[in-house]
């Protein structure tokens, strides 16, 4: 029994250029009370931009209509449960935004003199040792302005280690289910990549990791709990594995959210590591905005953080360019400070209890789900999941139903997809992470869509795949578009308008 | 699925057919299915260098983004240039109109390396 369908605004909405009458304004000056210059007189004609043509002209309200009619065609983490989980979208609670939105932090700006920045430098600075201390690690910086930036920074600050030892080294291990970031910034950083397979648990293999770490290894990239949701129980063995032949740890802790207040990874053996402000620490999600990737090291990689460091310098802050053996600078001024004020307002808002309640509850809700849907969907890897749950499609595809169309089909439940096709290890993957912050009830509407889609695929194959069915359009050719796009669109002309 | 007789396979999914000391390159059935629409083919330059086993260029479906493994070491002589313009060949046609390079091979004897139809078939069947 089905309890969400939620209905979809079908009309549909012309461009703004089709909606324009000639001469229309949103907007009104006041009369002019000098005397009008004719500015081609005044700047050389070469200087004046001829009228744009097609430009739109509409009113106030036709804009106002326009924007708001389009946002109600959006699926938002307001609406509803968004199984794509923390890479994409998790409800960021509003106290971030009222704290960022203080005058004296959302006015800061970079120029301003240290002596009237003390505040603004003080969060950074407690922001900091708040994620040194939740990382079991020595240092931090804010300044990498987001994931895949923190790990170029890292995978930088060990090579520059490296270096400083005598060599560099050649190779950084990566495991196959690792996030593709990982390779990229493996070989910005001159690294050649080395793939490693997983193993049946969708783990590292420790054996086969072994026979490969030589002299030429510089680092193992690897995210803990990984891709599959799986913590790698052998961590300790791996640093160790590592250690031994000279190289280095570094994590991706983009899953950190699955970790915090339970475990650190300072502890088990980790020398670098970055942080996604988005993903563990609750500020915004989507639009390509700013981000935060801080990079939490051991102490002996300090003396290679990003220009400038916070210093005390007895009762105020400053910033300390003497860093002779610094990778440098990795950004323009500190780091996306409207983010760590946020960040940081999560962090004290829920304080060490509350994290690592947050924790729980998003390790409990995704246990939940993999119980519910267990009978439903096959289960690749066995081992016991952490935030994340990742199933395949093996007993749909046997009815020609794959991820893709299953996911689909949970729009017209009134639910966004859930993440298709990764991690690659998995064939037809569905990727489900639901977060903490998820009630149990509606958690149970998302487990019965799923459970009724699972049905379907078995009873009424053709309705699955022709999904969705409730949406303005159904299913949009996403090969010819991405074969050939169409990234240009010009107004048609208005004889042609009337021709038609 | 088909699995012709006169290609070499890898286990990553590629074909090697040898024209007197070339060899053409391309992707397999198998791989082409597993991928789904492919959309985007980034093939090396003229000139280049490959190494068995190591990545020649890439291959993008609606789904991934996968890397090509050279199934033989040698010099890039000649690149279809026809996947620029209608990645769907490869869908329609892998073993045939859909090579990606020629290799001028300076290691023969790589071949001995790779997989028979046969063995490739059942490497497959496995897998799945």
């Amino acid at each position: 029994m089905i309890t969400k369908v939620r209905s979809h605004i079908t009309q549909n909405e012309l461009l703004l250029f089709e909606q324009s009458s000639p001469g229309k304004k949103g907007y009104q000056l006041p009369d002019l009370d000098v005397p009008a210059v004719d500015p081609s007189t005044a700047l050389g004609a070469a200087n004046v931009r001829a009228e744009i043509e097609g430009f739109p002209e509409v009113s106030e309200v036709e804009i106002i209509r326009h924007f708001t009619r389009l946002s109600t065609w959006n699926y938002a983490i307001d609406l509803g449960l968004y199984p794509l989980g923390s890479c994409t979208m998790k409800y960021n609670p509003r106290v971030n935004e009222l704290v960022a939105r203080l005058d004296g932090l959302a006015w800061a700006h970079p120029y301003q003199p240290e002596s009237l920045a003390q505040g603004a430098m003080e969060i950074m600075a407690h922001l900091e040792s708040a994620l040194a201390e939740i990382t079991g690690m020595d240092a931090v910086t804010l300044q990498p302005a987001a994931g895949a930036h923190g790990e170029l920074t890292g995978i930088l600050l060990i090579r520059a280690l490296l270096e400083k030892r005598g060599n560099p080294r050649k190779k950084v291990l990566i495991p196959d289910s690792a996030h593709g970031t990982n390779p990229a910034t493996a070989a910005i950083a001159g690294y050649a990549v080395e793939n490693i397979r997983s193993n049946q648990r969708g783990t590292v293999d420790l054996a086969q990791l072994e026979r490969i770490v030589d002299q030429d290894v510089a680092a193992l990239m690897v995210t803990n709990p990984n891709t599959l949701g799986v913590f790698e129980e052998n961590i300790k063995s791996i640093a160790e594995v590592l250690h031994k032949k000279g190289a280095l740890l570094y994590m991706d802790g983009a899953n950190m959210n699955a970790l915090v207040g339970i475990a650190q990874p300072g502890a088990f053996g980790v020398d670098v590591m970055h942080l996604n402000l988005h993903k563990t620490f609750s500020t915004p999600h989507g639009g390509g905005g700013p981000g935060g990737g801080p990079v939490a090291v051991k102490k002996a990689f300090e003396p290679f953080l990003p220009l400038p460091r916070l210093k005390r310098v007895r009762s105020k802050w400053t910033f300390d360019y003497q860093l002779p053996r610094s990778i440098g600078r990795v950004r323009a001024f500190y780091g996306n400070f409207g983010v760590i004020v946020r960040a940081l307002a999560y962090i004290l808002a829920h304080g060490g209890n509350g994290l690592r309640n947050a924790t729980v509850d998003a390790v409990l809700n995704a246990n939940y789900l993999r119980r519910k849907l267990e009978p439903h969907y096959d289960l690749p890897f066995q081992a016991p999941n952490m935030h994340e749950v990742v199933f395949s499609d093996d007993r749909q595809a046997k009815y020609g139903v794959r991820t893709g169309d299953i996911a689909k089909r949970l729009i017209d439940y009134g639910f966004h997809p859930y993440t298709v096709s990764f991690p690659l290890i998995v064939r037809g993957a569905l990727m489900i992470e639901p977060t903490e912050t998820e009630a149990k009830r509606e958690l149970d509407l998302f487990a019965e869509a799923m459970a009724a889609i699972a049905h379907e695929a078995e009873t009424d194959p053709e309705l699955v795949r022709s999904a969705p069915h409730s949406t303005r359009t159904s299913r949009v050719d996403e090969v010819t578009a991405a074969r050939r796009p169409v990234l240009k669109w010009k107004p048609e002309s208005p004889t042609v308008k009337a021709a038609d | 699925m088909k699995y012709p007789e006169n290609l070499r396979y890898t286990k990553e999914h590629e074909w090697v057919r040898v024209e007197g000391d070339l060899g053409v390159v391309g992707i397999t059935d198998h791989a082409q299915h597993e991928l789904g629409d492919i959309v985007y083919v980034d093939l090396p330059k003229i000139g280049s260098i490959v190494d068995q086993g190591k990545s020649l260029g890439s291959v993008e479906s609606v789904k991934a983004v996968s890397d090509v493994y050279s199934p033989v070491s040698g010099e890039v002589i000649e690149v279809n240039e026809i996947l620029g313009q209608a990645p769907e060949k490869l869908n329609q046609d892998p073993h045939g109109a859909a090579w990606l390079v020629k290799i001028r091979l300076n290691a023969p004897d790589q071949l001995k390396t790779l997989l028979s139809a046969a063995d490739y078939q059942a490497y497959v069947g496995a897998e799945s």
